[in-house]
């Protein structure tokens, strides 16, 4: 006995009128990606629904992928049998028996939609339910509100079984709202947030500010591996890695110390907005979370958006940072953010920056250096890279074979 | 030579000394320094743990690595025993685990541990209602081996796992030394909590290992010191042995792919010929793993035929190569058929990919002419 297909449903996306055919086209384009080394398995689609038809593949792998896909808000493994009471039987046992969670009640609901098939509905649900009751041990019935409610479709070519819900990622599908540049420092924060943009539909691009010699080789590895765990989502992460230590040794020397960190995100933010021009998208999102140090307070965020009128998308703007932690665990970013390296936010805080900075004040202090020059030529010298999903270390390197 | 000894030691794969030869050479910084060289090393050790997470189907997170199969076992009975001694002190084993895993559990009994042993059957495996029987309100760990080393049974792993997993209590640690690479085992599937894993027995360099530890379970640690592998093992690592391993790793799954129903003929055919050989009791069960078959000669002490086909150009051996050095006595055959003769006259032959079926046939020859004219002598002696 094996699974037949995969029943996956929209969400969202089905309360959308006429854009809905791009949002499903993305979102097939998607899981095709997702599947493509899987031979063997068809995507097929109708207004309401996807199937992916396994064609003898084993169910439980698709199912592994098609959960972590945006825009998928529910998944169903679905069995085809023969219009046989005694094979129905069989598979209705083995639906149960394969189910991802342990089931303790169930009930089945028969649909016949070919009149001539020689038992009724009720016939069918009792043999059915009867033969799960006598060859399972604390299973029983409950047609109110069952663990499993186990779908059999009497066809006339087959019968089909189906039943189990498994939660898909919900959101809306990759790339469909578009393109956004995610500043990402390293920390807790800013993965999580670019997983929920990416989850809301944005295709997202990583920056990440890097100053050495007094930012380590390392903390820019912990920039790729982070990026390398947000790729798993949509197979690829463009990181912009912005070469800022000239920036930060000017604003040191020129900027009074406890203005200091609020003009560092200014001007970050002034680099990340020319390279999102560049790049042709559309807002900057950040992991912020509000008062959670001194440079996102709303005073200093009042202070540091004034730069530019881009949306600057926040994300985790009313989370703590508990709720903040407990998504990262379950991305698989929390450990590699919280290894204990010095990256451009540690380095240069000043023992007590202002928590309430003024803006009338940071423009005062700024107007006394000329930073555009240094924020052209960081914007021209950044290095581009584009990291695929789980890539500890460059590829290209001689080390490849070592494995 | 036909080396038919692979359970002792297999030959590591050219590819594999290859690395290990280029970063013990070339990345030989300390994957805890802070420069350069120091960050290289770091990159391949997480690569390699990678790799290694990934032919498992699990994260690299839950990857530790060790100096072999001793170090594994020891660190996972006696680091799982201690984290959890404040809610019981029972653990169950069989009677049939590498001295590693026995003596560790032994060794736990000055701590006020009790051990059940599970006895096995005549296919050398164990009953899961045995199983069941032995465990307690206060039983923390049970460990058994995938793959005996001396015989070849298979356990019941998934089955087991599936029992434990209804005990939120208990540990699962499984001995994977013997399986790896030759008998499939889907840790997740199977609910195990702790699995080792040694490098020389896939065709890696001796003094590597891995232990694989799931998620969320804590073990306490053997070696204390600079907090290598997540404070669980302690003790700069061996990137190079590192490195190889995963490679061995790798290929020694990939061969399963490819290989495994080749292993298995041999197998069989070996299995065939000496059922038919008089004088020959075979100990191996006939569904056990594909590279091992473990048989007796009554009449002769095992000592004489291994030397006897040693002089033919046959590498074979006596017991286990961790007991024989004690006494003849395979342990495992003993607690199969409890027949003195059969164990104290057992030589196991154990396969690898790259032997071939014309070997097994040599070999079977041989035993045949050795036990023949030996058994001739011996009668007269008697």
């Amino acid at each position: 006995m094996k699974f037949d297909h995969i029943i996956i449903r929209y969400g969202e996306i089905s309360t959308k009128k006429r854009n809905r055919k791009g949002f499903v086209d993305k979102m097939k384009a998607h899981i095709r990606w997702s599947l493509k080394d899987i031979d063997g398995v068809v995507l097929t689609a109708n207004r309401e629904r996807m199937y992916v038809l396994l064609n003898g593949v084993d169910h439980k792998p698709v199912i592994e992928r098609l959960k972590g896909i945006f825009g998928i808000q529910s998944i169903s493994p679905a069995i085809k049998v023969e219009r046989d009471l005694e094979v129905m039987k069989t598979a209705a046992l083995y639906y149960l028996n394969q189910t991802s969670e342990e089931v303790g009640t169930f009930k089945i609901t028969t649909k016949r939609a070919d009149k001539d098939f020689p038992y009724n509905t009720d016939e069918i649900n009792r043999a059915l339910g009867g033969h799960l009751l006598r060859n399972t041990e604390d299973v029983t019935v409950d047609v109110k509100n069952p663990d499993l409610n186990l779908l059999v479709e009497v066809r006339r070519e087959a019968v089909y079984m189906t039943g189990e819900i498994i939660q898909g990622a919900g959101g809306l599908p990759f790339g469909s709202s578009g393109k956004a540049m995610l500043m990402l420092s390293g920390g807790i924060d800013s993965p999580v947030a670019g997983f929920l943009s990416m989850k809301r539909g944005l295709d997202v691009e990583a920056i990440h500010f890097y100053s050495p010699p007094f930012t380590s080789e390392r903390s820019r590895q912990k920039v790729i591996d982070l990026a390398g765990k947000l790729a798993e989502i949509n197979g690829s992460m463009k990181v912009h890695i912005v070469p800022f230590t000239e920036i930060q040794l000017l604003i040191q020397k020129q900027i009074p110390e406890n203005y200091s960190m609020t003009t560092t995100r200014r001007l970050m933010m002034r680099v990340a907005d020319k390279i999102r021009e560049k790049e042709e998208s559309m807002a900057i999102i950040t992991g912020e979370s509000l008062g959670q140090v001194a440079s996102q307070t709303m005073s200093s965020m009042f202070a540091i958006n004034e730069v530019t009128n881009t949306p600057i998308l926040r994300p985790l703007i009313t989370m703590d940072k508990t709720e903040i932690i407990k998504i990262a665990r379950e991305l698989d970013t929390f450990e590699i953010s919280n290894l204990p390296y010095e990256d451009c936010c540690t380095v240069f805080t000043p023992a007590s920056p202002k928590t309430k900075p003024k803006r009338e004040k940071v423009n005062y202090y700024e107007s006394f250096v000329d930073f555009d020059s240094l924020i052209e030529k960081a914007v021209t010298e950044t290095e581009i890279l584009t990291i695929k999903p789980g890539q500890t270390f460059d590829k290209e390197e001689a080390m490849e074979d070592l494995f | 030579m036909i080396y038919f000894d692979n359970s002792a030691t297999t030959k590591p794969y050219p590819e594999v000394l290859e690395s290990f030869l280029k970063v013990s050479s070339d990345y030989f910084g300390n994957p805890s320094s802070l420069h350069g060289l120091g960050v290289q090393s770091e990159k391949l050790l997480s690569a390699a743990r990678k790799q290694v997470a990934d032919l498992l189907q699990v994260n690299s997170s839950e990857i530790y690595f060790t100096s072999g199969g001793t170090e594994g076992n020891n660190l996972a009975i006696k680091g799982a025993a201690h984290s959890r001694m404040n809610r019981g002190k029972h653990i169950i084993t069989t009677a049939i685990e590498h001295p590693s895993v026995e003596d560790a559990c032994q060794s736990l009994m000055h701590a006020g541990f009790e051990i059940s042993i599970l006895p096995v059957n005549e296919s050398g495996q164990i009953e899961l209602s045995d199983l069941k029987d032995a465990l307690r309100e206060d039983t923390v760990l049970v460990s058994i081996m995938h793959v005996n080393n001396e015989v070849g049974s298979v356990q019941p792993i998934a089955e087991v796992g599936k029992v434990l997993s209804q005990y939120p209590n208990v540990l699962f640690h499984v001995d994977n030394v013997q399986g790896a690479g030759k008998v499939p085992l889907s840790l997740r599937e199977a609910y195990v909590d702790i699995c080792t894993y040694s490098g020389h027995k896939i065709h890696g360099l001796k003094g590597t290992g891995f232990l694989y530890v799931r998620e969320g379970v804590r073990i306490d640690p053997l070696f204390h010191g600079g907090n290598q592998e997540t404070k669980i093992r302690s003790g700069t690592e061996n990137v190079a042995g590192i490195v190889a391993l995963s490679k061995a790793f790798r290929i020694s799954m990939n061969n399963q792919l490819l290989y495994h129903d080749k292993l298995e003929q041999i197998k069989k055919h070996l299995y065939k010929g000496l059922m038919e050989m008089q004088g020959v009791l075979v100990n191996s069960p006939e569904e056990g793993a594909p590279h091992i078959l473990n048989f007796s000669v009554p009449l002769l002490k095992s000592e004489v035929l291994l030397h006897a086909l040693e002089s033919d150009g046959i590498i074979v051996s006596t017991t286990s190569a961790c007991s024989s050095k004690k006494r003849a006595v395979s342990k495992t055959v003993d607690a199969m058929f409890h027949d003195q003769a059969r164990s104290e006259s057992v030589i196991r032959i154990s396969t690898t990919y790259g032997n071939g079926l014309d070997e097994a046939k040599q070999v079977l020859a041989a035993i045949q002419k050795i036990v023949a004219n030996l058994e001739k002598i011996m009668r007269v002696a008697k």
